[in-house]
């Protein structure tokens, strides 16, 4: 026992070891003058978002935030390399230099403007309430208290239900999980982003959004903290764009109408 | 390097306690699926063994499917695919997609160790004029205990690994608290250090568990013992 006892402290000792070596890693090369010899940019996005990226029935990224990007790399001249993460990872991914930027519907807060950079807004929206058609008692945020509430992990709509009082959240690893447990009657509610819980209402069916808006959220495109030059050329980027009117198109691609 | 060092220990020792709250659920998983996976194991094992051809055909091709799906897939298809139906909450879902899947491996260790023992002492049996039910209970399956022990085990620490898959279904158990900590405070490195720490500190225990287990029930004289 007392051998193997000792076994286990030296596993806990080289792990340990192995602690100090993922700290001392200095990155140095300047990331904007990478993009630009490259051509490219790789941009991590989480492709489960309806309207903002999916993918399509040929597994290519679409969705108003992969036009969006697409276009501001056309601005800058280099080409946009999507990398598909799931949400809860994306900024660590961003930190670890998986990408060099993330557009996934990502709304600015201060505790995420802690750990990374963002753009001038993009994109404004905010928390609705999701329900079952047939639900009568929830009509708003007060009618949650004590509810079962399913969220994406790591999202606003997260944040926003785990200020609820008594509400037990349920965190998913994408919002159509959340979705799916709604309809099946395993949460009570749904807090997610307007315009995606619009959208997958629209195709899912059964279920209403009640109340107002819990929040006003912009989203923004994040990169890291000591790459300013690449997000001046980003701010810049998104300018021209708007200048142009293609972001009017685009808004008008994805959102018209069903607004 | 010093205050780097207690800076790190703090934010280990903040994670710790996050996470330790998690502990139960994990060990409850892991502890009620194994126990059903036991239970239905040693059925699918004998039926697999079985001379009626009613228990060892559909036995077989239990084996098969289960075998062939990976659990992940699995715990998704319970929860969601049949949640409409069977309305199961989260910890049911993932208690019987674990069960399930480990019922399967159980169940061909089972039939291993069956196999293992010399047709000797089936007929030393019948000759005695047991019935093959007796013949299973006093003659077989004790002699098979320490055979599969160690598989047993192995499948044991299997499961209490196996239960972090559970997470992706929402239920909060270890892993899944993890997740919730790095998407926090985004510290990924730490997080899964001290995530896989406490897996390895419970694999540990139960290692330890079965080795004393082995030696408990090892026949003198029989095999390696």
């Amino acid at each position: 026992m007392m051998c193997s006892l000792k076994y286990f402290l030296a596993l806990v000792l080289v792990f340990l070891a192995f602690s100090g070596c993922a700290k001392g890693e200095v990155e140095m090369k300047d990331t904007f003058t990478r993009i630009l010899e490259t051509k490219t940019l790789r941009v991590g996005t989480d492709a489960t978002y309806p309207l903002f990226e999916t993918k399509d029935a040929g597994g290519n990224l679409v969705g108003f935030d992969i036009d969006l990007m697409n276009g501001l790399c056309e601005e800058m001249g280099v080409k946009a390399e999507f990398v598909v993460v799931p949400f809860d990872g994306i900024i660590p991914g961003l930190e670890n230099e998986k990408y060099d930027a993330i557009i996934s519907a990502m709304t600015i807060t201060p505790k995420r403007g802690e750990r990374v950079n963002f753009t001038q807004p993009y994109y404004l929206s905010g928390q609705s309430i999701a329900v079952r058609e047939e639900e009568e008692r929830i009509k708003g945020v007060e009618d949650l208290i004590g509810k079962k509430i399913g969220v994406q992990l790591a999202t606003t709509g997260e944040m926003e239900a785990k200020k609820i009082e008594g509400a037990e959240v349920v965190s998913f690893d994408d919002i159509l999980m959340a979705f799916t447990d709604l309809k099946n009657g395993n949460v009570d509610a749904v807090i997610n982003d307007v315009p995606v819980s619009r959208k997958i209402i629209s195709m899912k069916k059964g279920m209403k959004i009640v109340g107002p808006l819990l929040t006003n959220e912009s989203y923004g495109i994040a990169v890291r903290k000591e790459d300013s030059k690449l997000l001046v050329a980003i701010n810049k980027a998104l300018e021209s764009h708007k200048k142009k009117g293609k972001y009017e198109k685009l808004e008008e691609k994805w959102f018209g109408g069903g607004k | 390097m010093g205050e780097w060092f207690i800076k790190e220990l703090k934010t280990l020792g903040e994670i710790l306690v996050f996470l330790v709250p998690a502990i139960p659920m994990t060990i409850k998983i892991t502890l009620m699926a194994f126990a059903f996976a036991l239970a239905l194991g040693l059925f699918v094992g004998l039926s697999r063994v079985s001379p009626n051809k009613i228990f060892s055909i559909p036995s077989r091709i239990y084996v098969d499917v289960i075998r062939g799906i990976p659990l992940l897939v699995q715990i998704f298809f319970i929860y969601f695919g049949l949640g409409k139906i069977l309305n199961l909450n989260q910890f049911v879902a993932g208690v019987a997609a674990v069960s399930i899947c480990y019922s399967a491996y159980l169940g061909e260790i089972v039939r291993s160790g069956i196999q293992a023992i010399h047709k000797g002492q089936f007929e030393a049996a019948f000759s005695l004029g047991m019935t093959p039910v007796q013949t299973m209970r006093h003659v077989i399956l004790p002699q098979a205990f320490p055979i599969v022990l160690p598989s047993v085990s192995n499948e044991f620490i299997a499961t209490l690994k196996d239960s972090s898959l559970v997470s992706m279904i929402g239920l909060r158990e270890l892993t899944r608290a993890g997740r919730e900590y790095y998407s926090q405070y985004f510290v990924t490195f730490e997080t899964w250090f001290v995530v896989g720490l406490i897996y390895l500190g419970m694999t540990f225990v139960l290692s330890r568990l079965a080795s004393w287990m082995e030696r408990r029930f090892r026949v003198h004289g029989w095999g390696m013992g």
